[in-house]
């Protein structure tokens, strides 16, 4: 008995090794000083040196940050209300727009891309910074509004129906109960909405043009030229990034739940 | 009378957006598909079924078949994997079990891109994995892991592995253990308990993960890319290239709405057994 509850442990370690090594190993990589080699030749910052050194990759971490900021704020603004309005009234139309929320969550990005792509092409719209930013509002919108419904629907409907009683207005209900008890959900719908962002490939590779350069792009278009310490830096700080993020959601997101 | 403005300014930008940017985009996308290619646009505005046609040409066919198969690989692997993996996580106790299951959030969120990156440091020639089969004397020579077919599968599980883990965990976690241990007592075997009891109960999970494992299989260009090589291994890849490379968007559209039908299939799949599923789950 003690033998199947020692290999079911064991299952569990190796599918968190396959999950985590080339994880590990790609961090390890960027602090080792060698260029080429594997072996281990002790610590370095120069990989990180160089990244910082470089104007043009500053710009377009840049470019990352500021659509990843603006989209996760329109889409939380946009997904939070709606899930609001969705828990609360019943109005025409709305199994639609349940049904669209749920076939843009499903949407292959590939899918998605290229109909924004058509979309934008067809409006005559330049690919740049516009689109990009209105392409990343949009696959972000569901994962806010799904985020902050779970959240609702967890909590006392009594509240509402007090606040009401007490004469506060509608507006007031929202601003001075809904609110509060939604910021946990509502900051971590920003937070995963940025790490989308920052993260996406595919949308991105064909809603944006060559005036406006974001950083999975850079990295996809460095890593097919071949495998650089300077890659492993970049994508360290990544993992850095989306692990700090996650982290954050996930403990707002358990809080009094 | 008061609750009407933000209602109004909720629904109304909610449906705006969805119906501007998701369901509009994908009606165009329809029509692109039946549209013949522009000689200076990239649309011309005659009807044709010509790039569906084009689909079932060989050449094409078999990037298609191709596709579907190493899709259809990662989900099986995937699901093979993660299904005992799952079940263990849904039965540890609850202290550990929170910890265990943001081990398996952190990598569904990282970027896959920098996921496929780290797979390829692995698996290079002159890499990590070569190095430690050559020292354990296990291989003479470094074999040529990058740019073939398990490759790109093995890339492809470890992006998409969580997005399997994930739903199973769901649907396993829900599960009532006393109807396992109830099957134990009145001596069914495991195999049965598997087929009779965890199958159809969990069966919303196995389909929603395949779901989210099986789709982006499909579309995933640059696992194909940094894995693969330059084959066009995927219809991600073909979908990708006619929009880039060939421009010929009737023809990519097409494709595409090819894996929307497919979706809409399987999503259909999905309601049917997860209404069965709550059926059987009532006395």
């Amino acid at each position: 008995m003690n033998l199947k509850r020692a290999a079911q442990w064991a299952y569990l370690l190796l599918i968190y090794g396959f999950l985590y090594a080339p994880i590990l190993v790609l961090i390890v990589y960027s602090f080792n000083d060698s260029k080429y080699s594997l072996e281990w030749r002790g610590l370095t910052w120069q990989w990180y040196q160089n990244l910082f050194d470089d104007p043009d990759l500053l710009q377009v971490a840049l470019n990352s940050a500021l659509i990843a900021t603006l989209s996760a704020t329109v889409a939380t603004v946009i997904g939070a209300m709606a899930a609001v309005a969705l828990y609360r009234y019943e109005f025409f139309g709305k199994p639609l727009l349940n049904a669209l929320i749920f076939v843009l969550m499903m949407t292959p990005d590939i899918v998605m891309g290229i109909a924004l792509l058509i979309l934008f092409a067809s409006l005559s719209l330049p690919l740049g910074f516009w689109t990009l930013l209105l392409a990343h509002i949009t696959f972000n919108i569901p994962f806010v509004v799904v985020t902050v419904l779970s959240r609702i629907s967890g909590f006392d409907r009594h509240l509402l129906e007090a606040a009401k009683d007490l004469g506060a207005t509608e507006f007031q209900t929202v601003r001075r109960v809904v609110l509060p008890l939604l910021s946990p959900a509502i900051i971590a719908g920003w937070l995963l909405s940025f790490t989308l962002s920052m993260d996406d490939v595919i949308v991105s590779f064909f809603v944006t043009g060559p005036t406006f350069e974001i950083l999975p792009l850079k990295i996809y278009s460095m890593v097919r030229l071949g495998v650089t310490p300077e890659i492993n830096a970049l994508c360290t700080l990544m993992l850095g990034m989306t692990l700090t993020l996650i982290l954050v959601a996930q403990g707002l997101l358990r809080e009094k739940t | 009378m008061m609750k009407e403005p933000f209602k109004l300014v909720a629904v109304g930008t909610l449906g705006f957006w969805l119906i501007a940017f998701a369901l509009l985009p994908n009606l165009l996308l329809v029509v692109a598909s039946f549209l013949e290619r522009g000689a200076d646009e990239f649309l011309a505005f005659a009807f044709t079924l010509d790039s569906y046609r084009r689909l079932l040409d060989p050449l094409y066919l078999s990037v298609l078949l191709d596709s579907l198969y190493l899709a259809a690989m990662t989900t099986l692997l995937c699901l093979l994997l993660g299904y005992p993996f799952a079940y263990r996580l849904a039965r540890t106790p609850a202290r550990w079990r929170s910890l265990l299951l943001v081990l398996v959030i952190i990598p569904f969120w990282t970027s896959s891109l920098v996921r496929t990156y780290a797979m390829v440091i692995i698996l290079q020639t002159h890499g990590l994995l070569n190095q430690v089969l050559l020292s354990l004397g296990l291989i003479a020579e470094p074999l040529e892991l990058l740019y073939t077919e398990p490759a790109v599968i093995a890339g492809m599980v470890y992006a998409l592995l969580p997005f399997m883990i994930l739903p199973l965990y769901a649907a396993l976690e829900k599960l009532d253990h006393r109807l396992v241990e109830a099957a134990r007592d009145l001596g069914a075997g495991r195999v049965t308990i598997f087929r009779r009891i965890l199958l159809p109960l969990t069966l919303p999970g196995i389909i929603a993960g395949s779901l989210l494992t099986f789709l982006p299989g499909l579309g995933m260009f640059y696992v194909a890319d940094l894995l693969g090589g330059a084959k066009t291994l995927l219809v991600g890849n073909l979908i990708r290239d006619q929009f880039l490379s060939a421009r010929d968007w009737p023809f990519g559209a097409a494709a595409s709405v090819l894996l929307t039908v497919l979706m809409g299939l399987l999503l259909w799949a999905y309601a049917l057994s997860s209404r069965r599923a709550n059926q059987r789950a009532l006395p």
